[in-house]
């Protein structure tokens, strides 16, 4: 049931991101089981699952954070393993977790990235300001980042991550935590930046409505496979249910999922609560 | 060329945006200088060995850069934990330029606390021998500084524990200020003790300070500045090796 693209009108072009038998073990556990996709250029495209799927494995796996255990994956034609250097330069990426410098301002953060990605001088300052005058964040950019709130960090995050105009932008469920108003704003400003640019989205979520609405495909992956791929209206009818939502719990079930905290998480969660206590 | 900049640019903007660490990293320095440089000055005098302010000020100014540079290496577990680790090391620059970046920044910045300290010092009444000689206290600061940042780098590297780094730093940062000349003249040491502080990097620091601020040097400050370039390659070496294998 995961085979091809249903879109078939695409099937001329080189697909822009290629997985097939993907593998990732950590010793005895394998996070991600043997997935195949393919994401065509231009394309939105959703993973969607529940906490601890496989999820970020992937995105780490196709951003050359991560070597697969087996497999091969191609993005826009390249292997990430061996050309970290091309595949970085096509991309970008919104991590889940946070990952500004929150000692620089938001102008700072996204000059330190125009020049890591090699952004020409000359255009360097008007790209900054197009794209967060975009975002809306122009009036602030002044400000440290640690000042910022969650929702603005996250679309600094994404402003950034458009900077260097990639080809690909990843997008590891951006929205967590955001307030409705957040989301979207940014999904409407992504949307409008993949029509304008042509830029592929590859994006995680765990909220189906979110999924719905922007990737033309989806492919629900829970315990590290891929467990139906397709259209929203697709995934509806093959599950016989009337709502993404019900596609999502017949074929996931609906056992809550532990995830295990890292000390990360932790850390994150102690400044969280430091940081409200002195409020 | 410029990824290596712009790294080193932020080390910067985070060290003069952050009063309270400069402030407070003259703390210990300032409290060296009074306990011993007071304290133990009339024993210094009457041992025959002149004024023991200006014997020690070299060696709290050493003291100073080792710290702040090793400690530097801490930076590297605050970016891992809150996240900006990461946009470094998805960008399209080659990781021995990240590490180089934030090495020389973490070492600009043990630099300027080594020349507060040494201002501290001159407020305080020590005289260095001549102005001309005194500039090399500079690039011997420096070189304490890549030093120690690299093995800082090398260090953070490995652990991600935020309570772990800073014990095991002390723990291994205390014997090599104690054991390197910076309290007490290294001529006349029992053999065993010439040993270690003749194997220890920061000896070799403290002693090449002291020829360049006043004009007095054990090994010879040729040799302190061979010793100091041959161990900064060797932990840049080291630092770049862990830094290239860190993994998310």
């Amino acid at each position: 049931m995961v085979s091809s693209a249903p879109d078939t009108h695409h099937n001329d072009v080189r697909p822009m991101i290629k997985v097939d038998n993907l593998v990732r073990s950590f010793g005895d556990f394998q996070a991600v089981k043997n997935i195949s996709f393919e994401v065509q250029p231009g394309e939105v495209f959703a993973f969607l699952g529940p906490n601890g799927a496989g999820k970020t494995t992937t995105i780490k796996m196709l951003t050359t954070l991560l070597a697969p255990t087996s497999g091969t994956i191609r993005v826009d034609g390249l292997d990430p393993a061996k050309h970290q250097h091309q595949v970085r330069r096509l991309f970008g990426i919104v991590f889940q977790d946070p990952s500004l410098d929150s000692e620089l301002t938001a102008y700072e953060n996204l000059e330190l990235h125009a020049v890591l990605y090699g952004v020409p001088r000359k255009v360097r300052g008007e790209r900054i300001e197009r794209l967060m005058k975009l975002f809306e964040l122009w009036d602030r950019r002044d400000q440290q980042t640690k000042l910022y709130s969650g929702g603005m960090k996250r679309r600094l995050e994404i402003a950034r991550g458009f900077l260097h105009t990639p080809k690909i932008l990843f997008l590891d469920e951006p929205t967590l935590g955001l307030d409705p108003q957040s989301r979207n704003q940014l999904w409407t400003t992504v949307k409008s930046l993949n029509e304008s640019q042509a830029v592929t989205v590859f994006l995680t979520t765990h909220y189906m409505d979110e999924a719905e609405r922007v990737a033309q495909r989806i492919a629900i992956i829970d315990h590290g496979a891929i467990v139906a791929m397709g259209t929203a209206q697709e995934l509806k009818e093959q599950t016989k249910t009337t709502s993404l939502e019900g596609a999502f719990l017949a074929l996931t079930g609906s056992a809550l999922r532990d995830e295990q905290a890292s000390n990360a998480d932790q850390m994150r969660q102690m400044m969280q609560a430091w940081r409200n206590q002195k409020r | 060329m410029s990824a290596i900049y712009i790294l080193w640019l932020r080390e910067m903007k985070r060290y003069f945006r952050s009063k309270a660490q400069i402030i407070g990293g003259l703390g210990q320095p300032i409290l060296y200088l009074l306990a011993l440089g007071v304290g133990l000055g009339p024993v210094f005098q009457k041992a025959g060995q002149g004024s023991y302010l200006q014997f020690l000020a070299p060696g709290v100014i050493g003291m100073t850069v080792l710290f702040s540079a090793a400690f530097g290496g801490i930076g590297l577990l605050w970016d891992r934990q809150f996240g900006f680790l990461k946009e470094t090391l998805v960008a399209p620059v080659p990781r021995l330029y990240v590490m180089i970046g934030r090495t020389l920044g973490g070492a600009t910045t043990a630099m300027l606390q080594g020349l507060l300290v040494l201002i501290v010092c001159l407020i305080g009444g020590f005289r260095p021998g001549s102005v001309a000689t005194a500039a090399l206290a500079l690039p011997m600061m420096a070189l304490i500084a890549i030093v120690f940042n690299a093995f800082g780098t090398a260090l953070g590297s490995r652990m991600e524990s935020m309570q772990a780094f800073p014990l095991v730093m002390n723990f291994l940062l205390m014997p090599l200020f104690f054991l390197s000349g910076a309290l007490y003249p290294l001529n006349g040491l029992p053999a065993a003790f010439k040993i270690i502080t003749n194997l220890n990097p920061l000896s070799y620091g403290v002693d090449g300070l002291r020829g360049a601020l006043i004009g007095a040097s054990h090994f010879g400050m040729g040799l302190d500045v061979l010793v100091l370039c041959g161990v900064a390659l060797l932990f840049l070496g080291l630092g770049a090796y862990s830094f290239s294998k860190i993994q998310l």
